[in-house]
């Protein structure tokens, strides 16, 4: 059901990933972004496999919902891979045909670049899979806060998020509505070329977006009616507070970055394939 | 509590450059009083000014001409807005589009936030209004699963939660279903029994101002008529003409006048018509 | 010449956790030229049923016939039988798009392979058929009233001359000027083009007056079908499935309790004064 989408991916349990502060979640995400690029060779990998099979393990959600996400870049992963195999030079031409060639090293680079996008994807995965969007919002204006004096509209933007999320489903669900209307008097939808499937589209994307403006106008005047007047002078109903755990899991994570950083450097040499 | 003194406004028209093209009168001087505690319901077509004249009410709108005061406040009075905002609260018709949390419990506390309530305070309110519209079992429900007379309850207890004096319901029931209509009503009619709020219903249902205290009939952005429910209803000519729905017991009443029975005017409920037959019929 | 429904189910979101039935095994006949009422509260499958008789949803098992032709069949054409059978859905107006009245009602039969002159003259036959004068064929939809509206999208699915043509609440959020309007012109139609009308509803009293023939929808199943006055003799049942008879229904039940003998099955306001008057008078 479409009014299901508030919730985003987000898989309800109970776990220490779950109650983690979504500050801590969404800076681990970075961190482990960032290590994904800095680890050298084989064993730069190896720790972060280690790291992000302990998170999964204690996110508690099961692994099949982690990988949902990998389908939707495998046509860039393939892309990728592909690129890489085929273009890079080596110094060993392990297969040739025409102006294409594999070597050593595209066939090195090319598993690197895999495992570093599929990690990128589980990496974040967990975080979305455990953190709802309301949350990950809320975490995000704290997090940017710092920037509000470079007047960057920190607190508008996660309003803007934040009633996005709440709004996303409804408008989902009147475009069907809407489509089935136009269909019950005549409207195809599916059959044409690309520009005949454009024009197609008009019956539909002007009612939604008239839509769209009248409930913006009445949301508008309904915040305005509960006083609402910017992000100055509110409090909080759900404040974020750090926690021991909390302090633990920075902890926990900066000490992997740096293991990354030393370890991955002074282990190179012990791995093969590097 | 709420006092209308010659409110006229009119919508302004502009024209691509922004001067004003054409003004049409929403309002046409009104005066009223409402009285704190009162339930007033405020009757009338699409277009009769009944939305406009609430929307003053919250200072959304200010008068064009006359002045409309808020507790002594002067709605106009800039400095005082939000202490308007606060003290009358407003529920809309369309439930969808006034609920900006997506979590009930969170929606409800939006008010509060807004005002500076400090955190504990305002999990406080939440709990208590959520309770008195008795919606607190769904506090962690996405307001998306919920019906359209569950969210309006939402709305109206986020409205609560601002500790208003005084609410303005503008047609919560339009969208409505009737067993999400009844408990919109009955929520509104609970709170002015018992927790002493005045409340103001602008509908044009005419079940659902029946138990009003007083009701105003709008028509043409000008107030027609005033009275109890029971002097608005015995007027079946006068409310028909204006094509306004009349209860079916008063109907009842009024057709069997016309068919020479002897009935008293302004019967609303079906007990009263049939108290009155059999007493009819036993004297006959 | 008829729409038949034979054991219709339907289940939303099969195999997921989301399951739900929303049609029970089903069977309905609407004969050609009937007005029928489809009556029913919020999720009660009225709205899910109505899309199945013109292809929008597919049953999961059983039959719909449309003059006898299975609308599941290889040779059957959607299409032909969305033309054939028109619906309008809740708040159609919010599907209106284009720039003038006039050419909005050409989309159907545009769709359905008519020329622009042929599109045209349907539409404006259309449109005075549900009262819009020539004066807003030029104006754009949305300057319109919401009952003019609301008429407007109930042309554009009149354009393409359907020969059952089905209305989901076509009367919600209006007010009462507004829904009589709307009422008494789909009604005029029924009568003077002899189409069949299907008439989806949550308001017994607003259909009883128009409609020869009442089902009842309760959880995917249809729990009465019959005239209106066999329908309101299960007053009590359809009082726990959520709905009402109309109040004139309560007040002859009640009087005749009082031992008053007078014929319970009026269901109008007219019905319900002259059996009155007749019972006073009868002793006289």
């Amino acid at each position: 059901m479409l009014r299901d989408i508030t919730l985003g991916q987000y898989y309800p349990a109970k776990s220490v990933i779950h109650q983690l502060d979504p500050r801590v979640k969404l800076v681990t995400t970075m961190i482990f972004i960032i290590s994904l690029f800095v680890a050298k060779g084989a064993a730069g990998y190896v720790i972060a496999t280690v790291f992000l099979a302990a998170v999964i393990r204690m996110s508690k959600v099961p692994f099949r919902f982690m990988t949902k996400g990998l389908k939707a870049i495998m046509m860039l992963l393939l892309v990728t891979v592909a690129f890489n195999l085929f273009l890079i030079d080596g110094d060993v031409v392990l297969w040739r045909f025409g102006f294409l060639r594999i070597t050593d090293k595209g066939v090195r680079t090319a598993i690197f670049m895999a495992v570093r996008l599929i990690y990128l994807i589980l990496g974040s995965s967990v975080m979305t899979l455990t953190t709802t969007p309301n949350d990950l919002t809320d975490g995000l204006e704290k997090l940017l806060g710092p920037l509000k004096v470079l007047r960057v509209p920190v607190h508008e933007i996660s309003m803007i998020m934040s009633i996005a999320l709440r709004f996303i489903p409804i408008l989902l669900e009147e475009t069907d509505k809407i489509m089935k209307a136009q269909i019950a008097r005549g409207a195809d939808f599916e059959s044409g070329n690309l520009i005949q499937k454009a024009k197609a589209m008009v019956p539909l994307l002007v009612p939604l977006f008239i839509s769209a403006f009248r409930r913006a106008n009445d949301l508008a005047m309904a915040m305005e009616a509960r006083c609402y007047r910017g992000g100055e002078g509110r409090t909080k109903m759900k404040p974020l507070h750090y926690e021991s755990r909390d302090r633990m899991a920075y902890a926990v994570v900066w000490g992997y970055l740096a293991v990354m950083i030393v370890a991955g450097r002074l282990l190179a040499g012990y791995f093969p394939f590097s | 509590m709420i006092k209308a003194e010659k409110v006229t406004f009119d919508y302004e028209r502009l024209d691509e450059e922004g001067n004003v093209e054409s003004t049409k009168r929403a309002v046409d001087g009104v005066s009223l009083e409402v009285r704190s505690g009162e339930f007033i319901a405020i009757l009338g077509h699409n277009g009769s000014g009944k939305s406009t004249l609430a929307k003053h009410i919250n200072a959304i709108l200010t008068p064009t001409e006359g002045t409309l005061w808020v507790d002594g406040m002067d709605t106009k009075d800039p400095d005082r807005l939000w202490d308007i905002r606060q003290d009358a609260g407003m529920v809309f018709q369309n439930p969808d589009n006034q609920i900006i949390g997506t979590v009930v419990e969170e929606d409800v506390g939006f008010g509060p936030e807004n005002l500076g309530v400090p955190t504990e305070e305002i999990w406080k309110r939440v709990e208590e209004s959520l309770s008195a519209v008795g919606m607190l079992k769904y506090r962690r429900h996405s307001p998306n699963k919920l019906s359209g007379g569950q969210k309006q309850r939402v709305a109206i207890a986020g409205v609560m939660a601002m500790r208003p004096r005084c609410i303005v319901l503008d047609e919560p029931t339009a969208m409505l279903d009737p067993h999400g209509r009844k408990s919109v009503i009955d929520t509104a009619r609970k709170l002015n029994r018992g927790e002493h709020m005045t409340i103001i219903l602008i509908t044009h249902y005419m079940e659902e101002v029946i138990q009003a205290d007083r009701i105003f009939v709008m028509d043409d952005g000008r107030v027609v008529m005033e009275g109890t429910p029971k002097e608005i209803f015995s007027q079946v000519e006068r409310l028909k003409e204006l094509r306004l729905d009349v209860p079916q017991a008063t109907l009842v009443a009024y057709e069997l006048q016309k068919r020479g029975i002897p009935l008293p005017d302004g019967i609303l409920q079906k007990e009263e018509l049939v108290e009155e037959l059999c007493r009819l019929k036993s004297k006959m | 010449m008829s729409l038949k429904v034979k054991n219709v189910n339907y289940v939303y979101s099969e195999g997921t956790a989301y399951e739900m039935t929303a049609l029970k095994d089903v069977n309905l006949e609407i004969p050609d030229g009937q007005f029928v009422g489809l009556i029913g509260h919020t999720g009660s499958g009225k709205s899910t049923l109505v899309q199945h008789l013109n292809g929008l949803i597919r049953a999961t098992s059983g039959k719909i016939y449309y003059n006898g032709k299975d609308i599941y069949g290889e040779s059957f054409s959607m299409k032909e039988l969305r033309s054939k059978v028109g619906l309008v859905f809740q708040y159609p107006e919010h599907q209106l798009f284009e720039t003038d009245v006039l050419t909005d009602v050409c989309f159907g039969p545009k769709n359905l392979g008519f020329t622009k002159e042929e599109a045209e003259k349907k539409a404006k036959e259309a449109l005075r058929m549900v009262g819009m004068g020539e004066e807003y064929d030029a104006s754009s939809p949305f300057e319109l009233s919401g009952g003019q509206k609301r008429r407007v999208a109930i042309a554009g699915v009149l354009a393409m001359e359907p020969e059952v043509l089905i209305l989901d609440e076509p009367t919600a959020g209006l007010d009462p000027r507004g829904r009589d309007e709307i009422l008494d012109q789909i009604s005029l139609l029924q009568k003077e083009r002899g189409i069949t009308v299907v008439l989806v509803s949550h308001s017994m009293e607003d259909v009883a007056r128009y409609v020869e023939r009442i089902i009842v929808m309760n959880h995917g199943e249809v729990r009465f079908d019959g005239a209106p006055r066999e329908v309101f003799r299960h007053y009590r049942e359809l009082e726990e499935i959520g709905l009402a008879a109309p109040q004139t229904t309560y007040l002859m039940q009640e009087l005749k309790e009082r031992g008053a003998d007078v014929d319970t099955e009026a269901t109008t306001v007219e019905e319900a004064a002259d059996a009155i008057a007749a019972w006073l008078r009868k002793t006289c």
